[in-house]
């Protein structure tokens, strides 16, 4: 099995301990780590493919971690953030600081060990409510300085509304007659734009988490 | 006339200002003995009247007598208005006095009439302020958490700026009342013919102000500064103490349960997850469910329903709208036809998660409820089974709207509920 080798950040033991052994049988575990100097030191000794990341420790948080983690090494892994809260402003920030996907804690373990897999094969993951929230960030009317990464496009709209509706690429694919690859490129683009753009809603979350960008 | 409302538990001697004219001296007697409060007041009116000793005899009064117990329902403490009155009272009482001396011929000079009139209503208008303060600020705040209690998520702010609005009145009382003071002094110097050499004394005065000002000005920065801190602190102190109620009747009571039931895996997953979605909602600053329903948004409306159709049937319903807006009578419809879906998809979905998504954008509304069942054959439908066809179907197109239900690609069934506004 040459399936993706997982770091486990989080600063609960307790909770360590859940996901790893939700995920043993179906991932390879690469280590795990209890705060953020310890997930950067991991990252560099284990060198993981994905990290799952929680999004609120002490120092910095996940977004620390990242942005750390950036700094250091020319290819860095892909972040996966996993955390209890589902607040807008805690979601978009460590989207913007370079996560591909967000999940909350209450996902099962089989869920979650597809949505690693997803992440490691390039592809963006979205929870239902990550998708409401794009939506509703991307809603009003542009800003001023039209930018193709401050508007969605329509098709990107519906597969994201499918999304919230509680859809799985595959039957996003089968109900508008698409291939799931294209889902999968609508999704990572809607990533790009939620990274890259200057909307209001999107600068304001992220700042109200002290990330400056 | 009635006796004050302090009578029946009074039986020491209390100014009773709540029912009193001016400081409450009269009607604190009244009470007190057991007589009619006209007939004491008559009574001062005419000692003061014959000679003066009334007026004595009440400033006395006031100043030696202490005011009602705090907090006593008879004790209700001067309004800005209230010590605005005091201090024309003092003033007219004091001018019939001073009449009624001239009157005897116990007199001096005129001039003393109106500097005494000021200095008098200056002075009550102070001492009200500086004495009466305090005490207005102890009944104030114990009820201010209570208010402040449906608020939760900001109660600081408010607090704070009713603070600052009772302190800005409290000044301005205490300038007119200094500025009465200063007027009476003018007004004497001015009658006694004394202002030239005032001058030279203001020049003096001045200079010691400056003087004084320079040094005691840290020692009243820090005053302020500590005085600033201790409110501030008193109402984190307040917000702590909510939070913690806060937590002791839901999350302390969810781990007690949870502990009691624990042999019950599926009760105990229903029980974290209610306490999760309530807390939740809480930190978000939504009202809590025992609310009115029917007060609030879609959003709050819909989550209100997830969690009863979760509870009832232990199966997780997620949430999530895009676009919110306020409730009328049409939106109350979708909320209930989602509500019915929801229950359906919790009977009928295997057990599997049910996710609601609503979007409110331009004056349409969208709902759509999905589960991961065996899914839906309309036509297998018997006709005594009305719930899709008059709570979800039915109801929506009373109310100018449709539904839809399908069978969801990759399984399970999808209702969707669409509701157009007309204008």
């Amino acid at each position: 099995m040459s399936g993706p080798r997982v770091l486990i950040v989080d600063d609960h033991q307790l909770f360590r301990a859940g996901v790893r052994a939700e995920l043993e049988p179906l991932l390879e575990i690469a280590g795990e780590a209890s705060g953020v100097e310890e997930a950067v030191t991991a990252i560099e000794q284990h060198a993981p493919d994905v990290v799952l990341l929680d999004v609120h420790m002490p120092d910095g948080g996940g977004i620390e971690v990242i942005r750390r983690t950036a700094a250091r090494t020319e290819s860095p892994p892909c972040f996966l953030a996993l955390s209890v809260s589902d607040a807008a402003e805690d979601v978009i920030a460590v989207i913007r600081a370079g996560a591909r996907g967000y999940v909350t804690k209450n996902i099962s373990g089989e869920e979650l060990a597809d949505a690693v897999r997803r992440v490691h094969g390039g592809d963006a993951v979205f929870s239902p409510r990550l998708a409401g929230f794009v939506l509703d960030a991307f809603a009003g009317p542009a800003p001023q300085q039209q930018s193709e990464l401050d508007a969605l496009t329509a098709r990107e709209r519906e597969v994201l509304q499918h999304i919230a509706r509680g859809y799985m690429y595959k039957e996003i694919a089968l109900r508008l007659d698409i291939s799931p690859k294209t889902v999968e490129a609508h999704v990572s683009s809607v990533l790009r734009k939620l990274q890259l753009s200057s909307r209001h809603e999107l600068t304001r979350w992220a700042a109200e988490r002290g990330l400056d960008l | 006339m009635t006796t004050g409302p302090g009578s029946t538990s009074a039986k020491i001697l209390r100014r009773d200002r709540g029912a009193g004219w001016i400081g409450g001296v009269a009607a604190g007697i009244a009470s007190r003995f057991g007589i009619d409060v006209s007939l004491v007041r008559l009574a001062f009116v005419v000692a003061t009247a014959a000679g003066g000793f009334g007026l004595g005899a009440y400033l006395l009064a006031w100043i030696l007598i202490p005011s009602g117990e705090p907090g006593s329902p008879g004790s209700r403490l001067p309004t800005g208005r209230a010590a605005v009155e005091v201090a024309l009272g003092t003033g007219l009482l004091l001018l019939a006095a001073l009449l009624t001396f001239r009157a005897l011929g116990i007199w001096f000079s005129d001039a003393v009439v109106w500097p005494l009139v000021l200095i008098a209503s200056g002075g009550a208008l102070l001492w009200r302020q500086s004495l009466g303060g305090p005490d207005s600020g102890a009944e104030d705040s114990p009820a201010r958490p209570l208010a402040g209690a449906p608020a939760r998520a900001a109660p600081a702010p408010e607090a704070l700026a009713a603070e600052t609005r009772r302190a800005a009145a409290a000044i301005s009382r205490t300038g007119i009342g200094i500025a009465l003071v200063i007027a009476a002094g003018f007004v004497f110097l001015q009658a006694t013919g004394a202002l030239g050499a005032a001058r030279d004394v203001l020049l003096a005065l001045i200079a010691a102000v400056v003087v004084l000002g320079v040094i005691f000005a840290p020692w009243v920065v820090r005053l302020v500064r500590s005085l600033t801190h201790e409110r501030a602190e008193r109402i984190r102190s307040q917000e702590r103490a909510e939070m913690a109620a806060h937590l002791h009747d839901s999350v302390l009571q969810t781990l007690a349960m949870v502990q009691r039931s624990a042999g019950d895996p599926g009760e105990v997953a229903a029980i974290a997850r209610r306490q999760e979605r309530e807390l939740r909602g809480w930190l978000a600053g939504r009202p809590s469910r025992g609310s009115d329903p029917l007060e609030g948004s879609l959003a709050v409306a819909l989550e209100a329903a997830a969690a009863d159709v979760e509870e009832r049937y232990g199966v997780p319903v997620e949430v999530v709208v895009v676009g919110d807006r306020d409730l009328d009578a049409n939106h109350e419809a979708i909320v209930a036809a989602a509500r019915e879906a929801m229950t359906n998809a919790a009977k009928f979905g295997g057990g599997s998660t049910v996710d609601v998504y609503a979007e409110s954008a331009s004056g349409r509304t969208q709902v759509f409820i999905r589960d991961r069942g065996p899914g839906f054959d309309p036509a297998a439908v018997p006709g005594d089974r009305r719930g899709v066809r008059d709570s979800i179907v039915g109801r929506m197109e009373r109310h100018g709207g449709r539904a839809r239900v399908a069978n969801a690609p990759g399984g399970g069934t999808e209702v969707e509920l669409v509701l157009e506004e007309r204008q």
